[in-house]
């Protein structure tokens, strides 16, 4: 089941060559693969693969000892996550990145920060052009709540909510910042059916609804299967397949990395 | 050069003192943590504590009670600052001795008295004229400032056997390393910090008895103890080697540039320039001369 | 059951973020300033005004400025007292070398040099975090004692290096009575008091806030750790800076560099964790129990029949403020104004009790 009536486009990022290490340890080794516009691309692997270290890479975190990332055609080899974030690439976190002491509405309207442009006097007046800024993003993190469901919660802080709830708020947040890319990293990790069954069905709409390109890491087999268009799996650091999930599911060094078949 | 020896010679020995307080900031934070700024006012607490017990008692006795104070006090500050604050982020724990650190500047004083004491425990004190093979007219020190720094050396030495090979010590590092992963194979963390907050009473105590004889106990000990902090960051707040190194720098640095440098700046210097120096360092190794690099991942 | 927001709603995002949503509130926050603002000059001593309301309110500010910084961007500073002295420097040299600026420009001003100050200090926050950036503002703060009491071009070579404020006026009219002071510092106190709450419930407040909760994931939105920190250093020094000159040509009119040493940063500290971290009201609350302890060591002993000595009152003070504030990290790390909202919470539900 692929989301109907969206158009792939062109490649809107593209990832040449990327090495990273850490000390000695290397975490990717001559990874390449590339992204298209609107789609749902998987990444996948085993334990330790490279996944997270991969999206580390993309937005700006980790920099890379070799290779470029061209995104929206414009190719680099090291940039700050303010950069990337910038040009329009937004994430989620494996363990939630929220900012505990803040309220829901709150922190999802730090996703719109680099939207706004009043400075720091206007601010502190909280008059005319900086109220009337402050109305408008509020209005479309509104918009936000209502798709994610979470108009209940909208004053409390997140720091107390449960788990599965958190993870809604942190795609809320990177949702706001209307990016062109989106990076999940295990949006469904420890969440019961029902919860991922939602969070299945919001990462479908914002794909279809919106046209937001998004690259996701998940370990349920199932749900990649299910709802991305291509798949890359990595493996210790490499790359070892690349293509839709039927060609993937059926690739023999896949099924080896996964069923531990000694190298 | 006879003079800038002596000069050298004189910061060095200021930097022992200064390396007794941060030994007792480094083995709290080594084993839980905190970052104690209560170590300043804990000096001054045992000070006040041995100064007045020798009023009445043997000077011997008057230090094992002081001593058996700060045990006492260590089991306070575990059962009512650091078990209610268990897992609590460090800085929030870090103002919390401050609280501490005000509270027993107050009771301290309450309870013993805020008089200038003179403290006497039969160290010596006179001035002695050193290395005088090596240079014309030798090096005036004063014996007190070399009895005190054997006595730094004896307690860093006591103290690394302590760490290194003694089970409590493994245990301590277990700590440090990870809580709840000592936790899990069974060290009692109450009992170490316990253990812990003793041991850096003691090493107050003697960095308390150290300044006391030189200075007189008096409430200012209590400041004197924050020339500590930059020698913690100097040294890495991990490491005792470090807080040695550290303060032994800090020490000759403040000396050697309030002479030389200080008139320039209309003197007073020695007030701040630790402080800048340690910054200075700061901006270009964070994690100290000895600390460890962290690396932060997400 | 008079505290109810039942029938009040709100039809605008605007109304749902002012500052006091609910009405009750509003008329509270109107008896507030009426009280202030007309009750209190018109009734109370001029003992009260100069030794209570003054410095309460000039407390109250630079308080407010260290939450910016500590309670809302995360940024733990001990170095507050020695802002303070930036801006009470700034504002004498001003003052007395360029005699023609009004009394108003010149507390912006020394509200900016203290920005500057601060912003120099805050630098070092880029690279460090937690206690080593508490030690960093320590070398802030001894280095400024250190610099207006031995630089002497700062206390225009006076011999006791002790200074006064000359005489002040706005607009022509003079300053020179505990009202009139109290006037200026109430309203400067107001407006800027609303400044910060502007701030710290918009774009600016909302950057500090995700840098204190999770620096990294800032980073990731977008959020240039560079520009967040050290515009909370600057806001937060101008606040201290503007207090400072306040607290020294309005409260003390004649000052040494020893009235802004570090016991002032601790002190201001201490409201800000009693009051409550990240609160604007807490810094209110925080400066008022910080002002009355002394005065109730003094005043309570006293009528009871056992007056205390002056030495034991101070280490009395030490006690309790120490213990307030192991007492506040422990029970309620948000302080006084977290009670306070758990107060009205319950008001709001009374008498029924969910």
């Amino acid at each position: 089941m692929t989301a109907s009536g969206r158009k792939i486009g062109g490649t809107l990022l593209k990832v040449d060559n990327i090495s990273l290490s850490f000390g000695g340890v290397r975490a990717l080794n001559d990874v390449s693969f590339d992204i298209k516009a609107h789609e749902i691309r998987a990444i996948i692997g085993p334990n330790g693969a490279g996944k997270s270290s991969m999206l580390n890479v993309i937005n700006g975190f980790y920099h890379p000892q070799q290779g470029t990332i061209t995104f929206k055609d414009i190719a680099r080899t090291d940039i700050g996550p303010y950069d990337a974030a910038s040009r329009g690439i937004a994430r989620t976190f494996q363990n939630i990145a929220l900012f505990r002491g803040m309220s829901t509405l709150d922190n999802i309207m730090t996703g719109r920060l680099l939207k706004m442009k009043r400075n720091l006097f206007w601010q502190a007046l909280y008059f005319g052009p900086a109220r009337r800024e402050e109305m408008e993003h509020r209005a479309v993190v509104e918009r936000i709540i209502d798709f994610l469901e979470i108009q209940s919660i909208r004053k409390v802080p997140v720091g107390r909510l449960p788990y599965g709830l958190q993870k809604r708020v942190e795609l809320g947040r990177a949702l706001a910042m209307e990016p062109d890319l989106l990076l999940l990293d295990e949006p469904m990790a420890g969440m019961n059916v029902e919860e991922k069954e939602d969070m299945c069905r919001f990462i479908l709409d914002v794909n279809d609804e919106f046209g937001t390109t998004i690259a996701l890491i998940e370990h349920d087999m199932g749900v990649v299967m299910d709802i991305s268009d291509r798949v890359v799996v990595l493996d210790y650091g490499r790359k070892i397949a690349d293509g839709t999930p039927d060609e993937v599911r059926g690739n023999q060094a896949v099924i080896d990395a996964y069923l531990g078949v000694s190298h | 050069m006879g003079f800038f020896f002596e000069v050298l010679f004189g910061g060095f020995l200021a930097g022992v003192l200064y390396a007794l307080v941060a030994l007792g900031f480094v083995l709290i934070f080594k084993a839980s943590g905190v970052f104690n700024f209560a170590q300043g006012a804990m000096v001054l607490f045992a000070a006040l504590s041995l100064v007045r017990l020798m009023e009445w008692m043997p000077i011997p006795i008057a230090m094992l009670a002081s001593v058996a104070i700060m045990i006492v006090f260590a089991l306070v500050v575990e059962r009512l600052v650091l078990r209610p604050l268990v897992n609590q982020e460090g800085i929030i724990l870090f103002m919390a001795t401050i609280g501490v650190s005000y509270f027993i500047d107050g009771f301290g004083q309450t309870v013993w008295g805020s008089d200038v004491y003179k403290l006497d425990v039969g160290l010596p004190n006179e001035p002695v004229i050193i290395l005088e093979s090596l240079f014309e007219g030798g090096i005036l020190v004063n014996q007190f400032d070399l009895v005190a720094a054997v006595i730094a050396g004896l307690l860093v030495t006591v103290l690394a056997i302590f760490f290194q090979k003694t089970r409590i010590g493994r245990a301590l590092r277990a700590v440090a390393d990870d809580h709840q992963a000592a936790q899990s194979v069974g060290i009692p963390l109450r009992d170490i910090w316990v253990i812990v907050w003793s041991t850096s009473g003691i090493v107050a105590l003697v960095a308390g008895i150290v300044w006391g004889s030189a200075l007189g106990v008096q409430f200012s000990i209590s400041l004197v103890a924050l020339k500590a902090l930059p020698v913690l960051i100097l040294g890495g707040f991990t490491s005792v080697p470090g807080a040695i190194v550290g303060g032994l720098i800090i020490g000759a640095g403040e000396k050697l540039a309030e002479v030389y440098i200080g008139p320039t700046f209309g003197g007073g210097i020695e007030n701040w320039f630790a402080y800048m120096l340690a910054l200075l360092f700061l901006l270009v190794r964070p994690q100290g001369l000895f600390g460890e690099r962290i690396i932060e991942r997400v | 059951m008079l505290y109810r927001e039942a029938g009040q709603f709100k039809t605008t995002y605007g109304d749902d973020q002012a500052v006091f949503p609910i009405r009750q509130d509003r008329w509270g926050m109107a008896i507030i300033l009426a009280i202030a603002y007309v009750a209190l000059p018109w009734l109370a001593t001029d003992y009260f005004i100069t030794s209570i309301m003054i410095p309460f309110l000039i407390y109250a500010l630079a308080a407010i400025g260290l939450n910016l910084l500590t309670g809302y961007c995360g940024q733990v500073s001990l170095g507050t007292g020695g802002f303070m002295a930036v801006g009470a420097y700034a504002a004498y040299n001003l003052a007395i070398r360029v005699p023609e600026l009004n009394l108003i420009v010149i507390f912006i001003l020394a509200g900016g040099a203290a920005a500057m100050v601060g912003v120099v200090f805050g630098v070092p926050s880029l690279r460090i975090k937690g206690f080593y950036l508490a030690v960093a503002t320590l070398a802030a703060q001894f280095f400024l004692d250190w610099a207006f009491a031995r630089i002497k071009w700062f206390t225009n070579y006076t011999p006791s290096g002790s200074v006064a404020a000359p005489p002040l006026d706005i607009f022509g009219f003079a300053i020179n009575t505990p009202d009139r002071r109290y006037f200026l510092i109430l309203a400067i106190v107001t407006v800027m008091a609303l400044a910060a709450k502007n701030l710290v419930r918009g774009r600016v407040g909302r950057s500090w806030m995700a840098i204190r909760d999770m620096d990294i994931a800032a980073e990731i939105i977008g959020i240039r750790p560079l520009r967040a920190k050290l515009s909370a250093f600057a806001v937060s020094s101008f606040f201290a800076g503007v207090a400072g000159a306040l607290w020294a040509f309005l409260h003390l009119g004649a000052w040494e560099p020893l009235a802004f040493d570090i016991n002032r940063s601790f002190l201001l500290l201490f409201m800000v964790i009693i009051g409550g971290l990240g609160s604007i009201l807490g810094c209110f609350l925080g400066a008022a129990f910080i002002l009355m302890v002394p005065l109730a060591l003094n005043q309570i002993p006293t009528a009871l029949g056992m007056p205390l000595s002056t030495a034991m009152i101070s280490h009395l003070e030490f006690m309790i403020f120490g213990a307030m504030i192991v007492f506040f990290l422990i029970a309620e790390p948000h302080g006084l104004a977290r009670l306070w909202a758990l107060a009205k919470e319950k008001l709001r539900l009374w008498p029924f009790p969910h």
